[in-house]
């Protein structure tokens, strides 16, 4: 079998943290980041006689997200108890959702080289997440032991399974940009990868190209942002094809993404682990969700994605590329729709937003809402700009002051004195001294240089500190060297 | 329904118990008569009768998203047989 004649296919698990204020089953608060084991109750350290209760916060965002995914909303569904020991898990099984899951049958629409793929969604479940292990060193007496925070056991999850539709590494990048992006522009989860509130899964084989049946798959795991999931998943791809062409035979099994030597590493004994035993939780009553309540849900769903890169285009006249930078988060999407109904010329606003406001957010990692800017300073700035107060290159520096400080654009363009000079008489004075300073120049300009010109312009500009009229400049120019 | 002296050597390895061969042996014995009763079940029929996962007559209960504190770490870790930093001490897992 040739490589080339063997296709990908991928499906991906993605577990995603709620953003709820408690966890899923008790009161304990679901903050990041608090000292180890101070989030805790009976129930989330799994002590015996406990009662674990459903937070409704975390299934009315369960159902928000299977609703945006596209999903039915199972009439009937029930929580199972998945049983397996690791130290994580203090009760010694995760109570999960086995054959009646919350919802099924969803998908997902990407865009893969200017073509639109859809993404099958197999079902949502909701989930408690498991204690963090932290692997620390030797102990004094040298024997090694790991230490165990239960702050996170409990916290809600959603998991999200694909169906095998996925074919490349990159569109599994993609499936999972616009997982993350919709979960955003819901509101359900702060989906940071870099916290583990958003993780991935994937499942990989490959096959002889139009084959019906699926190959022997490995499960890929560790996979910790969205560049390891592209890596990861491009090293097992081309482990497979290059095992299949030279006549191997593929192993189901788990593997882990090794992100420092970018291999993926088999885990061997994990095989027969996987006899989960599962049962209905008797602790937990069966959900049988109202309709009234899903329709409720639905009709609060924002404007997602999609459908606001649509708009975008539609009402703003904006190109596809624009209309998809600027909604790939909400915050940004909010951000330049306010702007534009403040300064009604999306295209000026676009251009500014993504060459000027990227550029500065991207260097500094930032969302632009824990930024000082605000859509008011955005739109005063470029008005300065449209009525000639200040010009094209002057307005970037004051952006970067704005956007540093939050202080008012036209405060600033007062205070340092950068407004631009547009009348006419005092810039005719200028032009007349650089044309005496530069009569080689002069010269060569009337000799047919053409770039000569560009230079006499960069010295008015000089000479008035950036703050020249151009438009203004190119005309005086013209006019004394006819 | 025949349960295996392999099946009850599986289980007891996913239940991480211990067993003798004559527990085994016992054991093998114990699940057979068990499911041998629980099959006599089988023969009632349960044409349309929807399968049954819980056997209270209650469906979505559920609580308000509050938060409430309950233990302080030194009360979560009272009772750990073993606890450093804060955190809950345990054997390392060795991942093969």
């Amino acid at each position: 079998m040739r490589k080339e004649d063997l296709e990908t296919v991928i499906g991906l698990e993605v577990h995603v943290e709620l953003a709820t204020k408690s966890k899923i089953f008790c009161s304990c608060s679901t903050e990041f980041g608090a000292p180890p084991n101070t989030h805790v109750c009976p129930i989330c350290l799994g002590l015996p006689g406990v009662l674990p209760v459903l937070n409704k916060k975390a299934l009315e965002y369960a159902v928000r997200a299977a609703l945006a995914l596209n999903c039915e909303i199972a009439p009937f569904s029930k929580f199972d108890r998945k049983n397996y020991f690791y130290p994580d898990l203090p009760k010694a099984y995760q109570i999960s959702q086995y054959d009646q899951p919350l919802a099924y049958g969803g998908y997902v629409d990407i865009e893969v080289n200017g073509e639109k793929r859809r993404i099958r969604i197999k079902r949502v479940h909701l989930e408690e997440d498991a204690g963090k292990l932290l692997h620390a060193g030797d102990d004094i007496a040298g024997a090694a032991t790991s230490l165990v925070d239960f702050n996170r056991s409990g916290v809600p999850l959603i998991e999200i399974v694909s169906e095998p539709d996925i074919r490349s590494p990159e569109e599994a990048r993609l499936y999972l940009m616009k997982l993350k992006t919709i979960l955003e522009y819901l509101g359900v989860s702060d989906c940071k990868m870099e916290e583990g509130s958003l993780r991935c899964d994937a499942n990989l084989s490959v096959r002889p190209r139009g084959a019906k049946e699926l190959g022997t798959k490995t499960e890929i795991k560790n996979m910790n942002s969205f560049r390891a999931v592209f890596k990861g998943l491009e090293y097992e791809e081309r482990r497979q094809k290059e095992a299949l062409a030279a006549g191997e035979e593929i192993v189901q099994e788990t593997r882990h993404w090794d992100e420092n030597r970018s291999v993926t590493v088999s885990m061997r004994g994990k095989e027969e682990a996987h006899d989960y035993r599962y049962f209905p939780d008797p602790d937990l009553v069966p959900l049988i969700i109202d309709r009234a309540w899903v329709e409720e849900i639905r009709r609060s769903l924002p404007e997602l994605p999609d459908a606001r890169r649509e708009r975008f285009q539609r009402e703003y006249g904006l190109p596809a590329y624009d209309a998809e930078v600027l909604t790939a988060s909400r915050t940004l999407a909010d951000f330049y729709d306010e702007c534009v109904r403040l300064f009604p010329d999306p295209k000026a606003v676009s251009n500014f937003v993504m060459s000027e406001v990227l550029r500065l957010l991207n260097a500094e990692g930032k969302d632009i809402v824990d930024t000082p800017l605000t859509p008011q300073h955005l739109a005063k700035l470029l008005g300065l700009v449209k009525e000639g107060t200040i010009s094209g290159k002057i307005a970037k520096d004051v952006f970067e002051e704005v956007f540093k400080t939050g202080r008012d654009p036209a405060e600033i363009v007062k205070e340092r004195g950068l407004v631009q000079i547009s009348d006419e008489g005092e810039l005719a004075r200028i032009v007349d001294e650089v044309l005496a300073a530069n009569p080689a120049v002069v010269a060569d300009y009337r000799g047919g240089k053409e770039k000569a010109f560009t230079f006499l312009v960069g010295q008015v500009m000089k000479a008035t500190r950036g703050k020249a009229n151009p438009a203004l400049v190119n005309k005086l120019l013209k006019e004394k060297l006819s | 329904m025949k349960i295996s002296m392999a099946e009850v050597e599986h289980v007891a390895r996913l239940a991480r118990l211990e067993l003798t061969p004559e527990e085994k042996e016992k054991f093998t014995h114990q699940l057979n008569d068990i499911l041998e009763f629980a099959a006599k079940l089988q023969a009632i029929d349960t044409e349309g009768v929807p399968p049954t996962s819980h056997v209270l007559n209650l469906k979505n209960v559920w609580r308000e998203d509050e938060v409430h504190d309950w233990l302080t770490q030194e009360e979560a870790l009272a009772n750990a047989p073993a606890a450093a930093d804060g955190c809950f001490q345990v054997p390392r897992i060795i991942e093969e």
